[in-house]
């Protein structure tokens, strides 16, 4: 089996402070201003992940464990794509298309048989899976990862307040997620296709009773989860290293992300992303802090990693126990 | 005419029943035999393979409990053996070498964690359920990375097997392997007897029909919570002996591809069959072993295999002996 890496490559990396220096307090506002976008940057990421595993689940019906794989297939495409194309906006794109393209295909092959079995089927089948795209790809790639540098330009920082500055393409992730996050809901709630997909999620049999072409409607939908979950991996490329097994981590933080959300809901999915990414990013960064205030210094720095990791399963349950089908349950969509 | 069909069509049964147990007579023969095997060929790894085989297939029944017969799908089965390895690591750390003490330890802590875990997720159903169970499991994965004083993430190397006064000697590896081999016939036995118990027979109607079950007057939540624990209990103890059989125990051990490999090793053997279990845990882990053997990239054979069987094999291997109708 693939070398795991069970920790959180994705988090964003907790810098100094940055900006102008001022008080202490005013320091402090600044730090806490950009874990609050590093928070919201991991929650758009999570939200392009969790809304093509809600629409396929709300759809077919589809436990899909490989989703990540083709969040990693993204990641892997992007890098290859921008070294032969020497352009990063030009390898995006490619591997976008070479990723909707693999999900397709891997739809008509093997997720149609699929389809209206039990869920354990699906978590056998998928899982295999997962086994598969991981040797798949350290057999083209070779197992030691890859990397994916920014266009110069991307690398400055921005200024957001005065004072405060921000790297420049971790605002880009945000802005251009909110873009493909209100296509999503256009795409859903305004065109033809998007009424087959709501049509297709109330009512299966209906749907394909009416003579419209459910089996293409599937791969179509399929087809746009995998480009959602290539462009998360594309996008969060550049900011950590391309590896084997990195789609295994995020999975499960979308599969939260979903759950919390209500399955079938794209609404709960973004707004369950928002909450979990600020969570696990504010957690990990002010949790040692506030832990030290109470516990002493040595029993706060052992507990505080391990409560930060553990805050938004802890979250997840607490919304389970209290509202079993999450906080958009897929009935009010 | 109508009582020779029905007369063919028993004895197509019997014989299908008559296949499946001389199917599970000899695996069980050959699996008693492995030491003997290894000690001809004098090839020790095959004793190492089997113990964890053996030791994954307890895990394995006592999932298939819960997955199989009471239709509870827990994606955080690793999380029990993790603890049950930990009860074993810790104690150990802290001079307690006892089996007399760790082995209890093992199955009440994992009991208890069972019990806190069940009683939270038994309120939830279907894909919310399979996701509150992993919710708990990568908790306790992250508890187990924080402890530092116990290797944290690089894992804990166990100074010495389990004690009994000197009574057994763990480290003899062929005394070792027939203990678990005995705890395997023992948990098969529990569980089956469990099953087919009126308690069983509850749990197994509410995994058919829980509203008709609770309209008959059945407190199903509390059944379930039973099964649950039990099931959890078994697995601690499952967890001791694979800490004792390799000596280390790590976070690694609970993180949620685990739990996977346990839920495929139960559906792939066969749901809610007694001896499902054990032909999946035989089956997968060879399999990886074999393959990892003939080529580097295991996953490319193994992954496919995995999805033909879910799409064609439905009712896993053992429910090629159970069909006798089209």
């Amino acid at each position: 089996m693939a070398a795991l890496n069970p920790r959180h490559a994705w988090a964003p990396t907790r810098g100094a402070p940055t900006g102008a220096l001022g008080s202490q307090g005013d320091e402090q506002m600044l730090y806490f201003v950009e874990q609050c976008l590093n928070g919201v940057q991991l929650g758009m990421l999570l939200f392009l992940l969790a809304a093509g595993l809600t629409l396929i689940f709300g759809i077919m019906d589809l436990v899909n464990l490989a989703h990540g794989s083709l969040y990693m297939l993204g990641a892997y495409f992007a890098a290859t794509f921008a070294a032969v194309t020497g352009s990063f906006v030009l390898g995006a794109l490619l591997a976008l298309l070479a990723t909707a393209a693999s999900g397709m295909v891997l739809e008509v092959i093997a997720i149609r048989p699929l389809y209206g079995r039990p869920h354990l089927d699906h978590v056998l089948g998928t899982f295999g899976l997962i086994l598969f795209f991981n040797d798949l790809v350290r057999r083209i790639w070779g197992p030691d990862g890859m990397t994916l540098s920014l266009p110069s330009e991307m690398l400055r920082a921005f200024q957001i307040l005065p004072g405060v500055y921000y790297p420049l393409y971790r605002l880009v992730i945000i802005l251009v997620t909110l873009a493909v996050a209100a296509l999503l809901y256009l795409l859903v709630m305004r065109t033809r296709l998007g009424m087959l997909i709501r049509a297709g999620a109330s009512n299966r049999e209906m749907v394909g009773a009416l003579g419209i072409n459910i089996k293409l409607l599937y791969t179509l939908v399929f087809g746009l989860g995998a480009s959602l979950a290539g462009f998360a991996g594309l996008m969060q490329a550049p900011i950590l290293t391309v590896q084997i097994g990195m789609g295994e981590n995020i999975l499960i933080l979308a599969f939260v992300v979903i759950v919390i959300g209500g399955i079938g809901s794209i609404r709960g999915a973004f707004v369950a992303a928002l909450i979990v990414g600020l969570l696990d990013t504010l957690g990990r960064a002010f949790l040692p802090d506030l832990l030290r205030a109470v516990l002493s210094t040595d029993a706060a720095l052992t507990l505080a990693p391990a409560l930060s990791s553990m805050s938004i399963y802890m979250l997840m349950a607490t919304v389970l126990v209290i509202r079993p089908e999450g906080l958009f349950p897929a009935a009010s969509r | 005419m109508k009582t020779a069909r029905e007369d063919s069509g028993k004895t197509g049964f019997a014989s299908r029943l008559g296949a499946r147990t001389a199917l599970t007579a000899t695996m069980l023969a050959l699996l008693a035999l492995v030491p003997l095997y290894a000690a001809v060929t004098g090839d020790p790894f095959a004793l190492t393979l089997f113990t964890r085989i053996v030791i994954m297939a307890i895990a394995a029944v006592s999932l298939d409990l819960i997955m199989g017969y009471g239709g509870m799908v827990s994606f955080g089965h690793a999380a029990y053996l993790g603890i049950g390895g930990y009860a074993v690591g810790i104690l150990w750390k802290e001079g307690i070498v006892s089996g007399f003490v760790q082995w209890p330890a093992a199955i009440a802590i994992s009991a208890l964690l069972a019990l806190v875990v069940g009683a939270l997720s038994l309120r939830t159903r279907g894909v919310y359920f399979i996701m509150i169970t992993l919710a708990f499991a990568q908790m306790i994965y992250y508890v187990a990375q924080g402890l530092d004083r116990y290797g944290g993430d690089d894992g804990l190397t166990i100074g010495q097997r389990s004690s009994f006064a000197g009574l057994i000697d763990l480290n003899n590896n062929t005394l070792f392997y027939y203990i678990c081999f005995a705890a395997l016939i023992g948990s098969i036995y529990l569980v089956s007897r469990i099953v087919n118990s009126r308690f069983g027979l509850v749990i197994q109607g509410a995994r058919s029909n829980e509203r008709r079950m609770r309209a008959i007057g059945f407190p199903v939540f509390r059944y379930r919570l039973v099964c649950f624990v039990i099931a959890g209990a078994l697995c601690g103890f499952a967890g001791a002996l694979l800490a004792n059989h390799t000596n280390f125990i790590s976070p690694a051990i609970m993180f949620w591809t685990r739990s996977g490999d346990l839920m495929v090793i139960v559906i792939l053997g066969g749901l809610g069959t007694p001896f499902g279990p054990v032909i999946g845990a035989v089956v997968y882990l060879i399999l990886e072993e074999a393959l990892s053997r003939v080529t580097e990239y295991s996953g490319l054979f193994l992954g496919p295999a995995l999805l033909l069987v879910a799409i064609y094999l439905r009712g896993g291997i053992a429910g090629l002996f159970r069909r006798n109708a089209p």
